[in-house]
């Protein structure tokens, strides 16, 4: 078990512990900064192969719908069986898009990616069936038959958050430690070399592609869970817009990074509405571009330059 | 005497053919067969054909006519990512590596791509740091001799050991048969034979049939046991390195000198 | 037949809105390769100094075409400052890196520019409709058509052919084409990039900002109007190719009229047929209908 791992697993039991002692508020703030991390690890995944999606909210959308809409029409209510059908829709959706958007790259990636989140914008606006602006609320959940009252609730969906994003966060680590995630630098530098090694980077692409799906639609299902309602806003390029801005004030160094990074983020931007309700924008935007200017790895890069001072100091 | 009697079944045989892009006839009436081992030169003038020739070998371009046969089978127009799988290898002119890893990194992905079998889940499944990969992309690195080099990032190391490690990645994978495309293209005329020295032994080592690309004809007397002699799309000549650049049609049409064989220890 | 003409209108005063917002935005990616998310800034800041402009002039009764040309005026004049103090300020700290950084830059500047109109203007909503009202309308058949909105077919057009003849028979122009062709080149060839990159950012900037002056009798100037603005002029530029005007030009008229067709015809797709266009070209042509794609460079 490698050093991170191992710490990891710590701030992992430490977080399930202090569940029950948090104040309500903390605890659904965190929850739904992990569910958001799990969007960021997805973006991370691409951010490394030199892609940027500003689309991922079209699979956060994906999935918070299939959710709500699981619970209206079917009835289903069991969290579980939610989360992961989340995140099955939104795989589903990726891989139809993946065949789409797997041969482009920079800026094209980007735009594509973007447009075809705001289709499905453009298509919950005008659905009525489909709860048009207003959306839907989203039935409290069970959790294997157990039906939690209010105040338990939110903890439930909060170690609910958490087992998803550990079970995650060693999935993709064990990923870039595979020659397929390893590839990523060298497709970044040398995509034709890739080819030449005898690896199709298109379909390495388009998988990259359906596991950001699937994580973007699993956090979008625990967030819908969480907050209990679903609008189209989910999908609008405002919410890619913050996932993005998540993953560079982390950075892509690692999957501790996008929880981290999550939580920093939630954090900072809950503090800006509240003691700066109408300046809330520019604070989250300062603090875009400081991060920018002067931490351009992010903040993991900090983590990862004081790991290696210690290496170094090591006999 | 042209070509040693081999009972063997030659690694490739290229039978008829031709390639064109509309009206342009890029390469015709082909036909060649290189017995294991062999080490040969391919030689012409720029746009004679010869990386047209190698590209319909990689499976990059479709010939238009005729068949490649890879030790007896048929890889006409197959896609390159399987030839690549099946044994065959290419380097290229300009060295492309990965700029952002080190050396020894940039052995190891091609190791493991070569040991992944090249399945989507394969290269999940296998590690890059695995044991095997390593163990490959260390022996390769030695035999190249750029250990040294081991670190060091690709970005930054001089053009000749860049050379040596395009070569070497594709070579870590074991294929048996290797294109080189102009091995000592933008190495100083000082490092060109030792460059070659290296890259010959090694492949030797590794008993691998060579077909490579060159302008320098010294380079190519030297090193080359048979010489294919490219001129507007076809070979018009096939033999020893001494029989094909003493070839008066060869020297009219492409070397222009009387390059003796063998001659080409003579450097500064 | 009716339907069919209300649509053309329809569509061409939509694709003149879109050609003016996009305009600057595809100048500034095709020379700088900068995809400007401040570009909703400048729009927004145009509508907003709009506004006040035809506030301070309503009181003072003079006649409205003046009103219109101060409004327009103050616009251009914000655009300027705008331009010049994020060009000089902000886009110099991040030239040369990551296309991708840049945009992020951009974006991040958007956020801050949002809020400080919060500062300037409040978040209450404004109205600029005088200068619509003062223009008027016509009647062609059973269509009432506003005189305004003809006045924007006519800005666009101007601009169109402006940009045409600038981009092909003045010095500047042809320096700008040579630059957004290939930047290295142009600059081996003595060209000023520097100087040609604040340019463009300027003229960007003021285009922007008169979209949004010329779109504010129009519309209801509020928060956020530069959001959605954005993603409109991206799509568009994308369909044409970045760095075209005749593509923005074609670009938005597409647009214009799909988006017509699909308000008077199939409502539903009115929001995203934009998107699906825009999805429909990259798939056929990613670099857009007028744009070539670039060789690899090794």
């Amino acid at each position: 078990m490698t050093r991170g791992t191992l710490a990891g697993s710590l701030l992992f039991l430490l977080a399930v512990a202090a569940g029950p002692l948090l104040p309500d508020w903390v605890v659904s703030l965190a929850t739904i900064a992990f569910a958001n991390a799990l969007v960021v690890l997805g973006l991370i995944v691409l951010w490394r192969v030199g892609l940027v999606s500003f689309g991922q909210a079209l699979y956060y959308c994906v999935g918070a719908y299939m959710v709500a809409l699981m619970a209206r029409w079917v009835g289903l209510t069991d969290a579980f069986a939610l989360v992961l059908l989340g995140g099955i829709g939104a795989g589903a959706v990726a891989f139809l898009v993946g065949f789409l958007i797997a041969r482009y790259r920079e800026i094209f990636f980007a735009m594509l990616s973007l447009a075809l989140s705001m289709i499905l914008y453009g298509v919950l606006v005008k659905t009525e069936s489909l709860g048009s602006t207003d959306g839907f609320t989203v039935s409290q959940p069970t959790f294997l038959g157990y039906a939690p009252h209010q105040e338990q609730l939110g903890l439930a969906l909060y170690w609910l958050t958490l087992g998803i994003g550990a079970v995650a966060a060693l999935a993709i680590g064990a990923y870039f430690r595979s020659v397929a995630g390893a590839m990523a630098a060298p497709i970044r530098d040398n995509e034709i070399r890739v080819e030449f090694l005898g690896v199709s980077v298109t379909r390495l692409i388009h998988a990259k592609v359906m596991i950001a799906g699937v994580l973007g639609g699993l956090g979008g299902a625990l967030a819908a869970l969480t907050v209990g309602h679903v609008d189209p806003n989910m999908a609008y390029w405002t919410t890619s817009g913050s996932f993005v801005f998540v993953t560079i004030l982390a950075g892509a160094g690692s999957v501790a990074a996008a929880f981290v990074g999550s939580l920093l983020f939630e954090v900072v931007r809950s503090f800006a509405v509240d003691l700066m309700p109408q300046l809330w924008q520019m604070t989250l935007g300062s603090v875009l571009l400081l991060t920018i200017l002067f931490l351009p790895d992010g903040l993991g890069s900090l983590v990862t330059r004081f790991a290696t001072r210690e290496k170094a100091k090591a006999p | 005497m042209t070509m040693p009697a081999n009972s063997e079944r030659p690694i490739l045989e290229v039978r008829d053919l031709e390639k064109t892009f509309g009206s342009l006839v890029a390469a015709h009436d082909i036909s060649v067969s290189v017995p294991v081992q062999q080490t040969v030169g391919v030689i012409g003038a720029n746009g004679a054909g010869k990386t047209t020739f190698i590209n319909m070998i990689t499976g990059h371009l479709t010939p238009s006519k005729g068949t490649i046969l890879f030790e007896g089978e048929d890889i006409t127009g197959m896609p390159s990512r399987e030839i690549t799988r099946l044994g065959i290898s290419r380097s290229f002119q300009v060295a492309q590596v990965f700029p952002s890893l080190t050396v020894f990194d940039n052995m190891c992905v091609a190791a493991a791509i070569a040991r992944s079998k090249g399945g989507l889940l394969d290269t999940v499944m296998t590690s890059l740091h695995s044991p095997a990969a390593v163990a490959e992309a260390d022996a390769t690195i030695d035999l190249f001799q750029i250990a040294r080099y081991r670190d060091t990032r690709a970005n930054t190391l001089p053009q000749g050991v860049r050379k040596l490690l395009d070569i070497g990645m594709a070579v870590v994978g074991w294929p048996r048969l290797l294109l080189l495309d102009e091995p000592t293209s933008g190495i100083s005329i000082e490092e060109k034979f030792d460059l070659m020295n290296v890259v010959m032994s090694a492949l030797k080592t590794r008993k691998i049939t060579v077909l490579f690309v060159e302008h320098d004809m010294e380079i190519v007397a030297r090193f080359a046991d048979r010489v294919l002699a490219f001129y507007d799309g076809t070979i018009i000549a096939d033999g020893t390195a001494h029989e094909t650049l003493d070839n008066p049609q060869v020297q009219e049409l492409i070397t222009g000198v009387h390059v003796k064989p063998g001659a080409g220890a003579a450097h500064a | 037949m009716l339907t069919a003409f209300a649509i053309l209108t329809d569509g061409l005063v939509y694709a003149a809105y879109l050609f003016i917002v996009a305009i600057g935005l595809t100048l500034i990616f095709g020379v700088m390769k900068i995809l400007n998310v401040t570009h909703g800034s400048f729009y927004a800041f145009g509508a907003y100094g709009a506004a006040t402009a035809v506030g301070i002039y309503a009181e003072s009764g003079l006649p409205a075409a003046v009103g219109f040309l101060f409004m327009v005026g103050l616009a251009m004049a914000i655009g300027l400052v705008l331009g010049i103090v994020l060009e000089r300020g902000l886009l110099r700290l991040v030239y040369g890196r990551d296309e991708v950084v840049v945009v992020l830059v951009t974006y991040a500047a958007f956020l801050i520019l949002e809020d400080v109109i919060v500062l300037i203007w409040g978040p209450r909503s404004y109205g600029a409709w005088q200068p619509m009202v003062a223009a008027g309308s016509i009647d062609i058949g059973d269509l009432t058509l506003s005189n305004y909105d003809i006045i924007l077919v006519l800005i666009a057009a101007g601009l169109a052919a402006l940009s045409y003849w600038a981009l092909r028979f003045t010095r500047y122009g042809r320096l700008l084409t040579a630059v957004i062709f290939d930047r290295e080149t142009a600059a081996a060839f003595g060209v000023n990039v520097t100087m040609i990159y604040t340019a463009t950012f300027l003229i960007g900037a003021m285009l922007g900002t008169l979209g949004g002056a010329v779109m504010a009798p129009k519309i209801s100037v509020t928060l956020g109007i530069g959001v959605e603005v954005i993603v409109l002029a991206f799509a568009v530029v994308a369909i044409g190719g970045m760095g075209s005007v005749e593509g923005a030009l074609i670009g938005a008229l597409i647009v214009g009229i799909c988006r017509a067709a699909a308000v008077h015809l199939v409502p539903q797709i009115e929001l995203f047929v934009i998107y699906g266009v825009m999805a429909l070209v990259l798939v056929v042509r990613p670099h857009g209908l007028f744009v070539r794609a670039q060789p690899r460079k090794i």
